[in-house]
């Protein structure tokens, strides 16, 4: 068993070093030679092609929370209808990078479908005319089957979905991520980095427990200093289809997305009930805006949408942005 | 930050060494634990941490000494859920020694939150750096002696559960429970989760399907939010225990402020007897 200094760790230059490999402490290190040759700071050439193939895609977005089983997915694909139908002459594309926990195919309604391969790469499966996906789903034989990876693995797929797939001109593409601030968010940031993030949406549910893990997500915007475009709250209150009183299911103690929002200085693009119907509407895989028309979530989503959509324009023409 | 920058550089040069070395610490450091659970399940937001948290104070309701591990590093929640949000790991010089929850030393936490000087920070970690804390969590951490040790997981299938599975194979882990919620779309998640327990050899003891349903209080009319059945469904699909199905309560949500027990706080819910009978089911497995 090789003998390792005890004080290794407070000297160590680290990998992106120019004196990895070559630090008196490193000599002891079994990964003397790897540093030393050079190969972790050479440029990564993946980020040039990604922006290459994603120079047709007009706004990226991605949708992030600290915390799982907010909705993220579930308004991802609302809001991805919700452009779709806004304007036939939109095309939207959805990328599921939840690797381990893929939910898109079920909520897109489009569970079972294959993505098949053509000499421009992988073609995305479409939902509608001008809406279309990608996610690991669609390569799993099985649905019980699990994707058991360490994180290197999923940064490779999601590297290959980045490069190989092909979206054609899109004016907006949005990546749906799984839980927390780690491989995942750290790849698809970095390798979207070069190509231009429009913005991250922040989804969140109104109890504390939930706020303490997507104030984490904001620091991680912060950190790799992606724009934030705003928070969506989410479940924020129930109405009983029986009597129609609302309830806070998940009580806003702390006062919620809006006050953390206000907070940390983000903007607050709106709340959305807990409804029943659209998750039930989920499940099925259908299409909430054309099932359930007249429902007043669908109205909230609109306005949320809206907001979303200006601040998009607005980032494309940098002169009006307020730096704040 | 001398704190992550510590652990993230022991962890890269150590990559090779540790592999080999861990059993012997884990097998030291765990001695003392009887029986080890974990709670999983694919889908984030079901209930995890406070299936996980509920069950510890129900243990020690029941008498029993138990140790709470957090190995959900990118969104540690039993630190609040147990109103142990401002609580220091101590070291000592046979290793941390964790946060106890109570006065008689009965329930022992730790966590990575605990390690974090403000609760906004985020810990921006790859694969091998949240390995390395976590095999530091299951091997540096004194629990002394306890009756059962309850893991809290992460969603998903990754590193954090590939590399607590892999410490426990050679120490007695004694199951996982499987929390998932009614709705197709958990229900989807939480199958990839069984796959992983079935492929990598974990005993399951059964799912809990939490979240169940909503009675209003207004009218008492339960309505299923997240539709029905799921977890039921899903037991029989892949041959499994059913073990209880724990409705959505409000009250019990309120409780993570308090950090105390549902059998102590309101005995006579639903929530409760759910709790109760749970244990009773998971200490009579342990005796037969």
């Amino acid at each position: 068993m090789a003998d390792i200094p005890s004080d290794i760790s407070q000297h160590c230059p680290g990998t992106a070093s120019k004196d990895a490999g070559k630090a008196s402490i490193c000599t002891n290190c079994p990964n003397q030679m790897i540093c030393a040759s050079g190969i972790s700071q050479q440029p990564d050439l993946t980020a040039d092609l990604i922006k290459r193939k994603l120079s047709t895609v007009k706004n990226k977005l991605l949708v992030l929370s600290g915390k799982g089983g907010v909705g993220k997915s579930t308004i991802t694909s609302l809001i991805s209808r919700s452009l779709a139908s806004s304007n036939p002459d939109i095309n939207v594309a959805v990328l599921d990078i939840d690797i381990c926990g893929p939910s898109q195919p079920r909520v897109l309604g489009v569970i079972g479908e294959q993505v098949h391969q053509s000499g421009s790469g992988w073609s995305p499966v479409y939902i509608e005319d001008n809406l279309s996906l990608m996610s690991i789903g669609f390569l799993l034989a099985n649905p019980s089957d699990a994707v058991i990876w360490r994180g290197p693995k999923k940064t490779g797929m999601i590297k290959q979905f980045l490069s190989e797939v092909d979206w054609g001109a899109l004016d907006y593409l949005i990546l749906d991520t799984p839980p927390g601030t780690s491989d995942e968010h750290l790849s698809a940031t970095s390798y979207l980095k070069h190509a231009g993030i429009t913005g991250v949406i922040i989804i969140t549910t109104p109890q504390q427990v939930a706020l303490l893990d997507v104030r984490k997500e904001i620091d991680f915007c912060r950190k790799v200093n992606i724009p934030i475009l705003g928070v969506i709250e989410n479940m924020s209150i129930f109405v009983c289809p029986n009597c129609n009183n609302s309830v806070e299911i998940f009580p806003a103690l702390t006062g919620g997305g809006c006050v953390m929002a206000k907070e940390l200085n983000v903007e607050f693009l709106g709340s959305l009930p807990l409804d029943p119907l659209l998750a039930k509407c989920c499940d099925e895989g259908k299409n909430f805006l054309t099932e359930i028309p007249e429902s007043p979530t669908i109205l909230t989503l609109q306005t949320i949408v809206q907001k979303i959509i200006d601040r998009c324009e607005k980032i494309k023409h940098p002169s009006e942005i307020d730096t704040t | 930050m001398d704190f992550e920058r510590e652990i993230s550089n022991a962890t890269d040069c150590r990559g090779g060494y540790i592999a080999g070395g861990v059993c012997v610490f884990l097998f030291v450091m765990l001695e003392g634990v009887k029986h080890v659970l974990l709670v999983l399940s694919g889908k984030g937001g079901v209930g995890k941490s406070t299936i996980s948290t509920q069950l510890a104070l129900a243990l020690k309701e029941s008498g029993f000494r138990v140790g709470l591990l957090d190995v959900d590093l990118c969104g540690p929640s039993v630190p609040y859920l147990l109103n142990l949000e401002d609580r220091d790991v101590h070291q000592s010089s046979d290793g941390w020694i964790p946060v106890f929850a109570d006065k008689e030393q009965k329930l022992a936490v730790m966590s990575i939150g605990f390690l974090l000087k403000n609760k906004d920070n985020s810990i921006v970690w790859r694969g091998p750096k949240k390995t390395g804390m976590v095999k530091q969590f299951l091997t540096d951490v004194v629990w002394q002696n306890i009756d059962y040790l309850i893991i809290d997981t992460p969603p998903g299938t990754s590193d954090e559960h590939i590399t607590v599975m892999e410490n426990l194979r050679n120490v007695k882990c004694d199951g996982a429970l499987i929390v998932t919620t009614p709705q197709a779309v958990a229900v989807d998640d939480v199958l990839r989760e069984v796959t992983f327990c079935k492929k990598t050899g974990i005993h399951i003891f059964g799912i809990i399907e939490n979240m169940s349903g909503f009675v209003c209080p207004s009218c008492s009319e339960c309505t299923n939010i997240f539709s029905a059945g799921g977890g039921i469904a899903l037991s029989k699909m892949v041959n499994v225990p059913f073990l209880a199905k724990v409705p959505i309560d409000p009250q019990v949500g309120k409780l993570a402020e308090t950090g105390q027990s549902v059998l102590v706080t309101l005995p006579d819910s639903q929530v409760a007897q759910v709790f109760r009978k749970l244990v009773e089911e998971l200490t009579q497995s342990k005796e037969a």
